[in-house]
């Protein structure tokens, strides 16, 4: 059995890191609110952008353009989002293994957003193009911007033929789901599955509806780019805060296991000495 | 005959207007743009440029760079990636961006040419915003 001095250590250091990680919890908690409000914030200009979208390619029916078909290039470039830090559960691990299932070391270009994230794949052989790790920390729609634009230019110079956008998906403070979606070429079939549009009032393009196609498409994959960017910031909080209160809890409850024992070993060494000191004065008498 | 349309400004993170408007002015990359209300049905893609709401006897403007707008009949939306209203542009920001543009353009490397031009073009539009 482990000494009275030994156990107390022991729970005073159980004791710190609980604190640590229930304080951990509280920041990532408010870190969550303000990630969920700007992933709010973002939804209308999206639905709108998603809209218009549908009803440019609902309209101008099958036409050929170069976002919306095969260039030929079997490389694929994968934008990951993880996070910088770590200690959020299993939220990074979730996004590696769903990269790492999906696309072969071989043909893949990881565009890496967040260390974690840049870390696991490349031990794993992958080859990291480009890191923006900065990013992550806060993300601002200018980056989207600037990060859509240099995966755009390799899509259209044939580096690569498929552009990919690896994220966890915040479903709620609980749930958060690694999800992988398809930037570029566009699906247009997936896209009009789920769109109810008049098709019969007329709508003018200026300029032409291939050239508005040729700005529009860019700005929606910014736009999705930000959207994961808000949802990823908002999953790696809500993980976190997760792991944290798990943490938390675990703490407690090897504090009270602590306690106990530390009590049955003070009882213990008590008995032990009112028995030596009772034996010590029969021997006496 | 309807007199005004309804106007929605939305940005990327946040709804940027929302109103009723008689008469719109903006730029396109086509050129620049009046409409009034029961304009014809039409999409066009904005270029950097002063955004004029007038509404009633009042003019208010914006500072408009990028996005799309979206015509129809009695309602216009503007997709706007970059919009700003004049008290929310640094003047002298903008002053210096369009130093560091115009300085790019002369030293002439050629593909951030592009570049360089529409943020000199941004530049120019928010301070011309500002001095009014």
């Amino acid at each position: 059995m482990a000494s009275m001095r030994d156990i107390k250590r022991r729970r005073e250091s159980v004791a710190s890191t609980g604190q640590i990680t229930k304080a951990m919890k509280l920041v990532s908690t408010v870190k969550l609110q303000k990630a969920k409000a700007r992933a709010e914030s973002n939804k209308p200009y999206f639905t709108m952008l998603y809209d218009t979208i549908c009803s440019v390619l609902a309209r101008t029916g099958k036409i050929d353009h170069r976002y919306l078909k095969d260039n030929g290039s079997a490389r694929k470039a994968v934008l990951v989002l993880t996070s910088n830090r770590g200690l959020a559960g299993g939220y990074n691990n979730n996004i590696v293994k769903e990269v790492a299932a999906q696309f072969t070391p071989e043909d893949t270009d990881i565009y890496a957003l967040g260390k974690k994230g840049l870390e696991g794949l490349s031990r794993k052989g992958y080859h990291i193009v480009e890191d923006y790790s900065e990013v992550m920390n806060d993300p601002l729609y200018a980056d989207a911007i600037h990060i859509g634009k240099n995966v755009l230019a390799s899509y259209e110079n044939g580096q690569v033929g498929e552009i990919y956008l690896a994220y966890t998906n915040f479903k709620n403070t609980v749930v958060q789901e690694p999800k992988l979606i398809k930037l570029l070429p566009i699906d247009v079939e997936e896209i009009m599955k789920d769109v109810e549009i008049d098709v019969l009032t007329p709508m003018n393009y200026e300029p032409e509806a291939d050239e508005a196609l040729d700005m529009i498409i860019p700005k929606y994959m910014n736009n999705i780019i930000y959207g994961a960017f808000v949802e990823a910031v908002a999953s790696e909080n809500g993980a976190r805060m997760q792991a944290m209160d798990s943490a938390t809890k675990n703490a407690e409850d090897m504090i009270a296991d602590l306690s106990l024992k530390y009590n049955r070993a003070r009882q213990g060494s008590i008995t032990q000495e009112l028995t030596e000191i009772i034996a010590g004065a029969e021997a006496i008498s | 005959m309807a007199d005004s349309m309804k106007l929605k400004i939305v940005a990327p993170e946040r709804i940027f207007y929302e109103g009723e408007s008689s008469f719109l002015e903006f730029t396109t990359t086509e050129g620049d743009m009046g409409i009034y209300p029961n304009h014809i049905p039409l999409t066009a893609i904005i270029a950097p440029g002063i955004l004029r709401i007038h509404e009633n006897d009042t003019i208010k403007e914006a500072a408009l760079m990028s996005g799309f707008i979206e015509i129809l009949q009695d309602s216009v939306t503007i997709l706007a990636e970059s919009v700003e209203w004049p008290d929310e542009i640094d003047a002298n920001r903008a002053k210096e961006a369009e130093i560091r543009a115009r300085r790019r353009i002369e030293e002439g490397s050629g593909i951030d040419m592009n570049r360089a031009e529409l943020a000199l073009k941004r530049s120019l539009v928010r301070q011309r915003l500002k001095h009014i």
